[in-house]
């Protein structure tokens, strides 16, 4: 395979290659690492590159393919690892400068399955400041571009993932979702990505934004690859109280008997909350079209309501900051990172000065709201109460799972906007989330899969997202859905959505 | 600047004094509350540390079982009931010595509730036992923060020049025990105070869940008192003696406030809700933070941990496994160990129970258990203001140090010597009597020789005695103890003068 073929190549195909020893490891990870060096400049997708580390990694798996020793699940596929993430002595940041040149002393449990399963961790993938956002723009370090119009954002938080994945600098990408952060990002670029159910994929080494939310979760350009990573990665940890102990096969599985046997006998729910004059008219066309082909497909569609999501969004801006407001307490100057003040000033003063210097701005106010909410007097009103909302949202859901196996909706209510358009707008920017926070809230498995775009106008043609969303533990519905709906695009289409983005090699769009 | 006060006989005659105690234990258990760490005291700094008690990024806190037992065991050891469903909170605020800047604690849903115990209370005028039930209102669970040292000529932070943090202690588990409101006490309220603590203790020490040494911080303890004038129905307000680590502070705090809030009320002044430091050298408290300076701790439930549901089967065995109640327990050892009606008042009345109990278990007999617990280590105790249990010698250690006795290799007068080194903290009896050299000098051989040379260094004595006058061999023994360094047993050297003198000792039996 040409260096060029392997950054386009699936990742099941790479492995597969690799294990057979039709290419090597340290092969697949020079094309990307080659691949980064032309094309990040453009797309600013990567924090830190760990090019030496990534080559050792590659040929530890060349050399354990020599020896004849068992390779794992993903041996040798590169990846890259969203910068929220812990890696043992590598640079991670949460895209603040409060982290900056801190290197963790250990692997969160997601690196540490990662190198169990031989994937090759390239480096760590930009995003907003501590996960808060939704289009990198909150980076302290630089904004990412969006692979499919440079002026224009990839989403967020996890947005220099899913435009690793959609530039083809890494064919896997780990993100992680609090509201959105995977699913929005990946609709925006045009790739698939995953939120497993709350508990799925072990926090262990995750820093923490809103604990009650946050999931890990893989990336990639296709379902089959999204379903082998999420394998890789899920599973029970004891270092992780709120881990479901259960492991969870049989996802590649279900993808591939939805490509082979449709969808007949599965009834799909269409969300009536998230359709309607306020979503973006092309967005809806789209959606439109591919519930039609899940029709196709030979699923029974229906229109369901949700009806308590209306409040979603009121609930998830009080519930996550709150508990950010005290996850991101730690972050005071007194133990790692940054630290301003002298050594004359109080531990008071050298604490307020490092916060004020080390959190930009939508962290600074989303610790405002949170640290509101919880304060005597308002707790009741404010975050009691969005508790309440939350459980009536997961009885929403429950409620509709008695008679659907899924549902669906758009995942974002619009495609890519220009870099700059909301940053000064926080609400406008919150309203990305729209879609995605119910699953969140309710702890349920949603992905997000490419299914059409835009048509080009006044603004380039952008790729448009179906959220797919399962009951609680029933991650593998969600990926039959996904994989019929892959299958059948890839016979019209002949090919990936992705396949029509810029190329951007020769360091130009 | 000491504050007035009034004459404690005086404050009687108008106030009536309301206690309350939190007591704050820490747990025995071999590793911490949420992460594996060693918990053993003493270790070089940081060095029992892990990203979980350190509140590294990511770190997630998973709870000990052991620890879970623990509280449970004291919930029903305390006639608590036991909640089906009880939740950690975080507690937040920021100081150097918490990591997260949040502590795990318990708030609105605590573990165990509305208990009580029986502290057996001696009137002091009519020298008869009596009984006060001080009701418990709840016990719940907490990490222990780390420990500050602030580098500077007295101490304390405002001088310091820097602060040294040690997190060794950080998230070691701590179990708070807070009483209802203690009334109608009158005169006995700080002996009451002191004998609850005291039974407490004793309880906590039967359980075998604490050291509950409180010259170590493994017992700290709150006073709270206030005072109303006599026949009001409503309480006065109430000020907070935080850290008040003795028995004996713990009578002289419930006084001096007493003292100290009659002067103030009788001066026509208001008493602050406050929180105050007791100091030891005076015996007085000074004022802390009031209530209006208080922070605002944001409690909200900890998202990382799940609702701790106690397994009722689980709670009926450790129900089964408890040890007797005290009284009971003091009937049933009182049997066991034979000691008269007055013996065993005396043992009571020390305190010295569960260590007799406990130096027992380690092998001694019960007499030589008391005559160490009552005499030496008792005189100690007073010289040093503290009680015996306070004293840094383990049970343990006691049992050696007997046993040794008894078998001839120590003197009283030398066992006594391995207590003040023990006490000094020049480590375990063995060490000591290494270090100092303290084994008793053998029989024929070298005691044999420093008799010879003492014996011919006086022949004048050696004359008096064969003359009689028996009363003499006092010098010859003297002379040898000092040849020896103390380290000879008085009667042997005795003996051996007469056996070479030839001459029949009287006063042997
Ligand atoms: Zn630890």
């Amino acid at each position: 395979m040409s260096p060029q073929a392997i950054t386009r190549a699936e990742a099941l195909t790479l492995a597969a290659q690799i294990a057979a020893g039709e290419l090597s490891a340290r092969e697949v990870t020079e094309a990307h690492l080659a691949r980064i060096a032309e094309v990040d400049p453009l797309v600013g997708a990567f924090l830190h590159v760990d090019a030496d580390g990534a080559r050792a990694q590659a040929d530890a798996v060349d050399a354990q393919r020599a020896a004849g020793e068992p390779l794992g699940p993903l041996a040798g596929v590169p990846l890259a690892l969203k910068d929220v993430l812990v890696q043992r002595g590598i640079p991670t940041t949460c895209g603040s400068r409060i982290l900056e040149g801190w290197r963790p002393p250990y692997d969160a449990t997601v690196v540490t399955r990662l190198r169990a399963a031989g994937v090759v961790i390239l480096g760590k993938a930009n995003c907003d400041e501590f996960a808060m956002g939704s289009s990198t723009e909150n980076s302290a370090y630089h904004p990412t571009r969006n692979p499919w119009a440079l002026d224009r954002v990839p989403g967020g938080s996890s947005g220099g993932s899913a435009a690793a994945v959609a530039a083809h600098l890494a064919p896997l990408a780990i993100g992680t979702d609090t509201g959105g952060s995977i699913r929005q990002p990946a609709a925006l670029t045009g790739i698939v990505g995953a939120k497993p159910t709350y508990g799925g994929v072990s926090r262990y080494g995750l820093v923490a934004f809103a604990s009650s939310l946050d999931q890990a979760g893989p990336m990639a350009r296709t379902v089959a690859d999204t379903a082998a990573l999420h394998e890789v990665i899920a599973g029970h940890d004891p270092r992780d109280a709120t881990s479901i102990p259960q492991q969870w096969p049989g996802l590649r599985a279900a993808a591939e008997a939805g490509a082979a046997e449709g969808l007949t006998g599965m009834r799909i729910g269409v969300i009536a909350e998230h359709d309607g004059p306020g979503w973006d008219a092309q967005v809806r066309a789209v959606t439109a079209d591919a519930i039609d082909r899940l029709q196709h497909l030979g699923a029974e569609v229906v229109t369901v309501s949700v009806p308590h999501v209306v409040h979603a969004l009121a609930a998830y801006y009080l519930i996550a900051p709150s508990e950010a407001s005290s996850n991101l307490a730690r972050f005071d100057g007194m133990r790692y990172g940054l630290r301003v003040g002298g050594d004359d000033d109080s531990v008071a003063a050298v604490m307020s000065a490092t916060r004020a210097a080390g959190f930009g701005p939508e962290v600074k106010r989303r610790i405002m709201l949170g640290t509101f909410a919880l304060s005597t007097g308002y707790y009741e009103a404010y975050y009691r109460s969005a508790q309440q909302v939350r459980r009536l949202i997961a009885d929403d859901f429950a409620a509709a799972f008695t008679h659907c196996d899924a549902l669906v909706g758009p995942t974002s209510p619009l495609p890519a906007f220009p870099l700059g358009e909301r940053i000064d707008d926080p609400l406008a920017m919150y309203l990305a989330d729209l879609a995605t926070l119910p699953a969140s809230l309710a702890g349920l498995p949603a992905m997000s899969v490419p299914i059409g775009l835009t048509p080009a106008g006044a603004a380039p043609a952008l790729p448009v997202g179906l959220q797919i969303i399962a009951a609680a533990t029933a991650d593998a519905t969600m990926y039959r859905v996904a994989g019929a709906l892959a299958a059948d695009q890839q016979q019209q289409w002949g090919g990936l959505l992705l396949d029509r983005a810029p190329s951007l090699s020769g360091g130009r769009p | 600047m000491t504050e007035p006060v009034v004459d404690y006989a005086e404050v009687l005659t108008r106030y009536e004094p309301v206690l309350g105690l939190e007591v704050h234990v820490e747990l025995a258990t071999a590793s911490k509350m949420f992460c594996g760490c060693a918990t053993e005291f003493g270790a070089a700094p940081n060095t029992q540390t892990c990203p979980v008690c350190l509140g590294l990024p990511g770190a997630l806190p998973v709870s000990n079982d052991t620890a879970l037992a623990s509280i449970v065991r004291i919930g029903l050891a305390l006639n608590c009931t036991i909640a089906a469903d009880s939740r950690f909170a975080r507690k937040n605020y920021f100081y150097p010595d918490m990591p997260k800047d949040f502590q795990i604690s318990q708030y609105d849903e605590p573990l165990c509730t509305d208990g009580w115990l029986d502290v057996p209370v001696v009137d002091p005028e009519s020298q008869t036992d009596g009984v006060i039930r001080v009701g418990i209102e709840r016990v719940h669970m907490e990490e222990d923060t780390g420990k500050l040292t602030h580098a500077g000529s007295t101490g304390r932070i405002h001088d310091a020049g820097y602060s040294l943090v040690d997190y060794n202690r950080s998230g070691i588990p701590l179990v708070e025990i807070v009483t209802r409101p203690i009334t109608a006490t009158g005169a006995l309220a700080p002996q009451v105070a002191r004998a609850y603590v005291t039974q407490l203790r004793d309880l906590l020490r039967a359980l075998a869940v604490s050291d509950v040494r409180m010259e170590q911080g493994s017992l700290r303890c709150d006073v709270n008192v206030s005072l109303a004038p006599i026949g009001a129905t409503a309480w006065g307000t109430r000020t907070e003696t935080k850290n008040v680590n003795s028995l004996r502070s713990v009578e002289r705090a419930v006084r001096y406030e007493m003292s100290r809030q009659a002067a103030r009320l009788d001066a026509g002044q208001s008493i602050v809700q406050e929180t105050r430091h007791f100091h030891e050298a005076d015996g007085t408290t000074s004022a802390g933070r009031s209530k209006e300076q208080a922070e605002d701790y944001r409690y909200f439930p900890e998202p990382d941990l799940v609702p701790i549901q106690p397994d009722p089967a689980w709670v009926a065995r450790l129900r089964e496994d408890l040890p007797a109640a005290p009284h009971l327990r003091r009937e049933q050892l009182h049997a066991e160990w034979g000691f008269t009606a007055a013996e065993m008042r005396d043992v009571v009345n020390a305190g010295a129970v569960e260590l007799i109990a406990a130096t027992v278990a380690a092998g001694t007999t019960p007499a030589g258990a008391r005559k160490w617990w009552l005499g030496e280590l008792a005189r100690r105790a007073t010289q040093l203001g503290v009680s015996a249990a306070d004293l840094p010698i383990t049970p343990a250690a006691v049992a050696r140090i007997e046993q040794l006795v008894d078998a001839g290799t120590l003197t009283d007068t030398l066992a006594r010597q391995v207590i003040e080194g023990v006490l000094a903290g020049e480590g375990e009896p063995d060490a000591v009597i290494a270090a100092r050299d303290l084994q008793v000098v053998g029989g024929d051989g070298e005691l044999g020789v420093a008799v010879d040379a003492a014996l011919a260094a006086e022949p004048e004595v050696v004359e008096r005695i064969r003359a009689g006058k028996h009363a003499a061999v006092g010098v010859i023994v003297g002379a040898v103890m000092k040849q020896t360094r103390g380290r000879a047993d008085a009667a042997r050297v005795r003996a051996l003068v007469f056996e070479r003198l030839g001459v029949v000792d009287e006063a042997a039996g």
